[in-house]
């Protein structure tokens, strides 16, 4: 009973920092829509802030007030900071497609990861213990340390306070109202632009606030903005998008029950929470207090996408040139050139085939990754387990993360927008979790190794010509399928889902069996990468690997079929160059958040406006 | 003249509030007929509950004595009713002649077919429905450029795809200029003389109702008031009632 007792106390005080947190996303959701990928990254920021603070503060203050005012002044600076990248990164795209305000918020990621390297260095740093709450109090028992009861005490304050906030205040009231009609809000004299920025800049501090607070039971490391997205996610996706009591619940739920799953389970704590995630998610699709939303909020970016055409003789010519000299590559090249090359065209086919979903089908999904990485790790188990041959373990990628899509795409083709966008995520990383923690079977981060190819396909250069057939039929075939019916059907799904229903089409079987399509194809590069690294590990499956792929088809342009490929040349290019600067996460992230902000139809869409100004191309329609 | 459509004591409320209150009605063949009222008396939907974008509280709708009550838009649709939309609903990523297609290659039942080219695929049909609303030569036109009379009357092709036996219009003529919705209007009035298709349609335009309408409905606060030709319906008390209130003219409303 006391063992008992004194679990549920730890869960409840791990409740509080990821309510802070959770509350501070679903508020920025709530009046903004924008998904905020790095509120994890403000949440670090608070703790190596904390740190800092709680280092200096004690001796001018005391110790006492030297410490809970660090925790206030954090939340603070951290706020400060967010205000910042409200007013600089998101301010230009409110009115753009979920996709652009990820990718900037991923750049933002990206950028603090370095800033933070820069400031504190690389080594972790032990967080600073509450002063007078060192000890434990005995309850039954069992020694519960005295911060934890602190905690506790304190989360339902935060609660009411936000809530009193929200419910009781001049500026709650216009919260709400922005959150229900934000251009009825502007219209009737309230400066949302400044309402935006403010809650915005309260979201980061209470995840500024939630980072610091965690201090005395952890301390501040360069992992933490990424480890701390997927329980965050699984919280706001679990009480419902925009709702703090939701948030609140969930927290409570994901964080008692993971401490459970610690004792009772070890093996499993992660996968744990994205189970219950799924069981709410079959009966309450968009989560315990959250409200159906309507999608389609978002505006368009740019011209509308201009009819698409097979290639023309140019075209034909172009793509047979390029084939020739890849063929004819081996020749000439050094091993080093042949194995970046792979690499490219690996990751060419997985661009491609996340842009079919997102492009064609107009599907944001977050977390393609899962079907790369799962398809790596289908082949991967069954050459080490079941002994198979390379060719049938290699064939057997593309349907495992086939029908692993099928299982995904149940759960998130009922919903669209960013409901989809944030429950791919969210599933992805319980594959992740699956390969990470099952170790008995996947490893875990020890991966799989020794996974190499037949021998007729062994060595630098058949390898080679083998991922260049296969990743040019996958890449071509995805191409053909746009220009067939089926492909037709997807992009009237995504222009007007009315109109569709209205004539005979199943918009969601339609959207599903793509999702799967474009899972197969994902899965089809994974085969390709896992023999030709030998090995698999868990990161090809983390949130990083698919906002890789969702850069990679950002830049080279949504609205273009050649996007994905080129993005992914384009990438692969300039990642080998930057990854030799010290700082090239920083660089990285401006020259995204640059891209979104500049030139939104990416490389393919803005090289073809450009061609159209100089008369070089001739424009697909005259404007009347 | 034998029935296409049956409407028997369709209602909806919504938390208690009743937009249409047993509404029961009848369309026949070859007839076109309107479905009229004042904003909010419930036009569109009664219009959703017919093809299955909503789902009635209560009462029945039947096609060719077939009962079609709660199928989905996309089921309804297969059995011949075709619809346009107040605010059309055409891909705006396709070219004009690629919008038919796509209606073609759904009504032939290949959706979900990977081999041929989409682009391919039952042009010539295609055409020959740009032919009957007059767009043979935007055929190859990006549908994002058109003029909004235009995307109306792509939007009908595009409707009569599937030689339906039954056309749903809300409010055909919103939003275009008065010659434009004499032109579209009549368009519609010689396919229906032509094919012997159905046509109902809500309306605000006074003119173009009683200019095309062989019967004409008013609904009221979600109650159907009057069903008759339009002379029956000009001399109902009730719809003088709600209409002209004061003793206005038709005419005078429009341009009110």
């Amino acid at each position: 009973m006391g063992f008992f007792f004194a679990q549920l106390l730890t869960g409840l005080s791990n409740a509080a920092g990821l309510f802070l947190v959770a509350s501070g996303l679903s508020l920025i959701f709530g009046v903004t829509r924008i998904v905020n990928f790095a509120h994890g990254s403000f949440y670090m920021l608070g703790a190596y802030f904390g740190v800092t603070l709680m280092g200096i503060l004690p001796d001018y203050l005391g110790s006492h007030v030297g410490f809970w005012g660090s925790i206030v002044l954090t939340g603070v600076i951290v706020g400060l900071v967010g205000a910042l990248v409200e007013i600089v990164v998101l301010r230009p795209i409110y009115r753009a497609p979920e996709l652009f305000q990820l990718v900037a918020t991923f750049g933002v990621i990206l950028m603090i990861q370095d800033l933070a390297l820069m400031s504190w260095g690389a080594e972790d740093i032990m967080g600073a213990r509450a002063p007078g709450l060192r000890g434990v109090f005995r309850i039954f028992g069992e020694p519960i340390p005295k911060y934890d009861i602190v905690l506790i005490c304190i989360t339902p304050f935060i609660l009411i306070a936000l809530w009193w906030l929200i419910a009781k205040t001049r500026l709650g009231i216009l919260v709400r109202a922005a959150t229900q009609d934000r251009e009825m809000v502007g219209a009737l004299g309230v400066n949302q632009r400044w309402l935006f920025t403010g809650v915005f800049a309260l979201g980061s501090a209470l995840a500024g606030w939630g980072g610091a607070l965690q201090l005395p039971k952890g301390g501040a490391d360069l992992l933490m903005d990424m480890n701390i997205i997927g329980p965050l996610f699984v919280v706001v996706v679990i009480g419902g998008m925009g709702s703090l009591p939701g948030a609140f619940i969930a927290s409570v739920i994901i964080s008692v029950l993971n401490v459970f799953g610690v004792t009772y389970m070890p093996q499993s704590t992660l996968v744990l929470m994205f189970v219950v995630m799924a069981i709410v998610l079959i009966f309450r699709p968009y989560g315990l207090l959250g409200k159906e939303e309507v999608a389609g909020e978002h505006g368009q970016v740019g011209a509308p996408e201009a009819p698409i055409r097979p290639f023309g003789r140019t075209g034909r010519l172009a793509v047979t040139g390029l084939l020739a000299v890849l063929a004819l590559l081996p020749l000439v090249s050094d091993p080093f050139l042949l194995v970046l090359m792979t690499d490219i065209i690996i990751f060419a086919l997985f661009a491609a085939s996340l842009h079919f979903i997102l492009g064609a089908g107009g599907l944001t999904s977050f977390g393609h990754a899962a079907f790369y990485g799962g398809g790596a790790y289908v082949a991967a188990l069954l050459v080490t387990y079941a002994k198979a041959p390379m060719e049938i373990a290699f064939i057997a990628a593309p349907i495992g993360a086939g029908m692993l899509a099928l299982v995904v795409g149940w759960f998130c083709i009922r919903l669209s927008g960013v409901y989809l966008a944030m429950l791919t995520l969210a599933f992805s990383q319980l594959v992740w979790s699956l390969a990470f923690q099952w170790r008995s079977v996947t490893r875990g981060d020890d991966g799989l190794i020794n996974i190499w190819p037949s021998d007729w396909l062994s060595g630098q250069v058949p390898y080679y010509y083998f991922t260049l057939v296969i990743g040019a039929a996958g890449i071509l075939f995805l191409r053909h399928v746009i220009h067939a019916p089926f492909g037709y059907a997807l992009r009237a799904a995504r222009d007007s889902a009315r109109q569709a229903e209205a004539t005979g089409i199943n918009v969601k079987r339609v959207q599903y069996l793509a999702f799967a399509l474009a899972g197969a194809l994902a899965g089809l590069a994974g085969g390709l990468f896992v023999f030709a690294k030998g090995s698999v590990f868990p990161t090809e499956l983390e949130i990083g690997k698919s906002f890789d792929a969702l850069i990679v088809v950002f830049l080279g342009g949504i609205k273009t079929l050649s996007g994905g490929v080129v993005g992914a040349a384009f990438m692969a290019t300039v990642e080998d160059w930057l990854t030799r600067m010290e700082y090239w996460r920083l660089m990285l992230g401006m020259l995204i958040i640059a891209v979104v902000i500049l030139a939104p139809e990416g490389i393919v869409g803005s090289a073809r406006r450009l061609g159209e100004r100089l008369g070089l191309i001739k424009r697909a329609e005259a404007e009347e | 003249m034998s029935e296409i459509l049956r409407v028997e004591n369709l209602a909806k409320s919504y938390d208690g509030f009743q937009a249409v209150k047993g509404v029961s009605f009848s369309v026949k063949a070859g007839e076109m007929k309107a479905l009229i009222g004042p904003n909010g008396a419930g036009k569109s939907t009664c219009f959703n509950m017919l093809m299955g974008q909503i789902k009635p509280s209560g009462g029945d709708v039947f096609l060719d004595g077939k009962r079609i009550t709660g199928l989905r838009p996309r089921q309804v649709w297969r059995r011949g009713v075709g619809r346009t939309f107040q605010i059309t609903g055409t891909y705006a990523s396709m070219t004009v002649i690629e919008n038919v297609q796509m209606a073609l290659i759904s009504h032939n039942h290949r959706i979900f077919s990977l081999l041929p080219r989409a682009r391919d695929l039952y042009r010539d049909e295609a055409m020959a429905l740009l032919d009957r609303v007059a767009m043979t030569a935007q055929a190859e036109r990006p549908c994002s450029v058109l003029a909004y009379g235009d995307l109306k009357r792509l939007e009908l092709a595009i409707a009569l795809a599937h030689k339906p036996r039954l056309l749903l219009m809300d409010e055909p003529t919103a939003g275009m200029a008065p010659s434009a919705r004499i032109a579209l209007m009549q368009l519609t009035a010689d396919i229906v003389a032509q094919e012997g298709v159905s046509v109902l349609f809500t309306e605000h335009d006074m003119d173009v109702v009683f200019t095309h309408a062989h019967h004409i409905m008013v609904l009221n606060r979600g109650e159907l008031i009057a069903d008759g030709n339009a002379a029956e319906v000009r001399a109902n008390p009730q719809v003088q009632e709600v209409y002209l209130g004061g003793g206005m003219l038709f005419k005078e409303i429009e341009n009110a």
